[in-house]
């Protein structure tokens, strides 16, 4: 399996340029912005940071034109959205009970045994609703595809022509972070998990997610609400068994024990990985061979640092 | 001596002129502390009275001339996270004169002047309402609308969002008294920060000003005429708005609440989320109302309001300060909003009747409103 790179927020102080340097990937790049959204051919900033041009795929600007020229497949897709946003809906639901419970279980007093037992059945529910929330998914994609065969359309197999010869002529690609769910979708409409196999890949932020097998949304202080994490989406799965966190310093509670204790134990056996500003990690084959910053968060609700730089 | 409702905070008034300067060069005005205020005054004066407008409360309350010195102070219970706004009365020569708290550097301002801020036990002012360099600036543009309705030329100011784009679409919200909201509740930083921490998504903020408020809001036909058909047309035509009901909201407080409510209410399915500040919604479940004339057309829709709500939106977002005298309107409204099938966040706040309470719910009302892409981007 080629090399992977994870790595937390870029838009401040970027290291991109020192680890590729580290870990001897010179280029030339991909870039995938579509997290961007209408800012995607806004590559300026990467390109002086890298100090090397870049060639962006533009998905977020090819999806539009796809839709533009099918649309009965635009029509189809945001029915498929629509179902998507009411299946998450129904999932978080049903994630708040099941949340509550378990919140509720870790503050009662009685009987250890007991409770011991309620708190691994409440946690069992949990990663219960977890995966049957991805079967959902993955039906409703399966439905859709099977359905309308995006591939095959015209409108977007002209896309994924030209994708393919602009990644053909590169050994990396580089996915910046943004909007994660804007991104899946392009990454998912023109077949980028089989398009970027055998490349070396980067990603940052909500790239960092994309490249996981599970993407999992999260924010422990939003302005409403109690801020569960959520399992949101299959992502490219070209890390496997991690769960990235990026922005994790001001999106967590890392001083809350019991909500780390829960991230990690919920998610397990997947490992769920700390990915702020300065830090990344560098996979390779099946493990983390080199990294700075990352932590890993523990079964007991801690932060285990995963790597320094030398 | 000065009464405490919580002696263990009770303030020492000092007893000689050598402890009253000790006193006032170390402390901060007025003294907060759980259970209470102390509110200080320095100077000649034959009566010194504290000016303040707390439901429940005196409007005007003596302090006591600490012997043999002049300074005056004043206990006063203070609930903890209350805020009150208030001034002193100095009666000289038989006059009284209405003054800032000489000791108080902290001021709010409103279109009638300034108030001097007591932030009681645990206020702090929200983050989100300080300026953050990193927060991208949106821009405020003007737009000329040749009102019908009103017989008169109105001028709008627009907010746009950073980084607008045209092929993006937006959803709108139109402030009443949005030029106040804009001076008085900082709402351009507002708006800033919570797009900027994605807690709202970036949208198009009208900004519109009366300049016969108590008539056109209370309850006008032409002035909601003005809003629902030509503003907000106005604006279509002009920036890329979103085409449906939840992206379109109103928002007012005081007589702007009843004019936000009294629009959405004559034309239900145009504006979807209101935020409804403090509203002067009076009303009598019979006979004649208890307040002034200018209440009377107010009254008058609150009344039909009361008997045929229908539903003028989905999610309404009202609060009003606990030290309001409109606190008992503003309770009697949630349980009819909500059981015409109506969303309602009803917040309670230890606040009066001034902009910066109102400039303090405005995170809870926005986001709850209109909810930010917060969960979905990483950048």
């Amino acid at each position: 399996m080629p090399d992977v790179v994870l790595l937390g927020p870029q838009y401040r102080a970027p290291v991109l340029r020192d680890v590729f340097a580290r870990l001897a990937m010179h280029g030339p790049f991909c870039t995938i912005t579509a997290g961007w959204q209408e800012r995607e051919a806004e590559t300026s900033d990467l390109v002086e940071h890298l100090a090397i041009d870049v060639t962006d795929l533009r998905l977020y600007e090819r999806a539009e034109a796809a839709f533009a020229g099918d649309s009965e497949l635009h029509a189809a897709y945001r029915e498929r959205q629509d179902l998507l946003r009411e299946q998450q809906d129904l999932y978080r639901l049903r994630l708040e009970h099941a949340k509550a419970a378990w919140r509720e279980l870790g503050e009662r007093e009685g009987n250890a045994e007991l409770l011991k037992r309620a708190r691994r059945s409440a946690l069992s529910e949990l990663r219960r609703l977890d995966r049957e929330h991805l079967a959902q998914l993955d039906r409703v994609h399966r439905e859709f595809d099977a359905r309308w065969r995006p591939a095959e359309r015209p409108a977007v197999a002209r896309q994924v022509q030209q994708i393919e010869r602009l990644i053909d002529r590169t050994e990396t690609v580089l996915i910046a972070g943004g909007h994660v769910a804007v991104l899946l979708n392009r990454l998912a409409l023109f077949g980028l998990q089989r398009l970027l196999k055998g490349k070396r890949l980067a990603g940052w932020s909500a790239g960092a997610m994309a490249l996981t097998e599970t993407v999992v949304l999260f924010h422990d202080h939003p302005p409403q609400g109690r801020g569960s994490a959520e399992v949101f989406e299959r992502g490219l799965a070209a890390v496997p068994g991690l769960v990235a966190l990026p922005h994790a310093a001001s999106r967590l509670a890392l001083d809350r024990k019991e909500r780390l204790c829960l991230f990690a134990r919920r998610f397990a056996p997947a490992v769920c990985i700390t990915l702020d500003q300065g830090a990344w990690l560098h996979w390779r084959g099946d493990r983390i061979v080199d990294g700075a910053y990352a932590s890993r968060v523990t079964r007991n609700g801690r932060l285990h640092a995963l790597a320094s730089a030398a | 001596m000065i009464e405490s409702t919580s002696t263990e905070h009770a303030v020492r008034p000092p007893t000689s002129p050598e402890e009253v300067e000790q006193f006032l060069a170390q402390g901060t005005f007025p003294i907060v502390d759980p259970g209470g205020v102390t509110f200080v005054f320095h100077g000649a004066a034959e009566a010194v009275y504290l000016r303040c407008w707390i439901h429940g409360l005196p409007a005007s309350q003596p302090f006591e001339q600490i012997e043999a010195t002049n300074l005056w102070m004043l206990r006063m219970e203070l609930p903890p996270n209350s805020r009150i706004e208030y001034k002193f009365e100095v009666v000289r020569n038989g006059h009284g004169e209405w003054i800032l708290d000489p000791l108080n550097p902290l001021r709010a301002t409103d279109p009638f002047g300034a108030n001097s801020v007591c932030q009681g036990y645990g206020y702090r002012a929200p983050e989100w309402t300080l300026a953050d360099p990193n927060a991208r600036a949106g821009a405020l543009d003007e737009l000329q609308i040749e009102s019908r309705a009103l017989q008169s030329t109105r001028r709008v100011a627009l907010y746009v969002p950073a980084r607008f784009r045209r092929t993006r679409r937006y959803p709108l919200l139109v402030v009443h008294d949005g030029e106040d909201y804009l001076r008085y509740a900082d709402l351009r930083i507002v708006l800033d920060n919570l797009i900027h921490r994605l807690e709202i998504p970036a949208m198009i903020v009208a900004l519109t000003q009366s300049p016969d408020r108590l008539r056109e809001y209370g309850g006008d036909e032409r002035h909601a005429q003005f809003i629902a058909r030509e503003l907000v047309p106005g604006i279509e035509n002009r920036l890329p708005l979103l085409d449906n009901p939840a992206s379109r909201g109103l928002m007012g407080a005081s007589f702007g609440a009843v004019a936000a409510l009294h629009t959405a209410w004559c034309y239900p399915g145009v504006f979807d989320r209101l935020v409804l500040q403090s509203g002067s919604f009076a009303f009598s479940d019979i006979g004649h109302h208890r307040r002034s004339p200018v209440f009377d057309p107010v009254a008058d829709f609150v009344n039909e309001f009361r008997t045929q709500p229908g539903r003028p939106a989905r999610r309404i977002h009202l609060s009003c300060g606990i030290y309001e005298s409109l606190i008992y309107e503003n309770r009697s409204l949630v349980p009819l909003l909500t059981s015409h099938g109506i969303k309602v966040r009803y917040e309670e706040v230890r606040d009066g009747h001034n902009w910066q309470n109102w400039r303090d719910r405005l995170q809870a009302a926005l986001t709850w409103l209109f909810p930010g892409p917060l969960w979905m981007v990483y950048e």
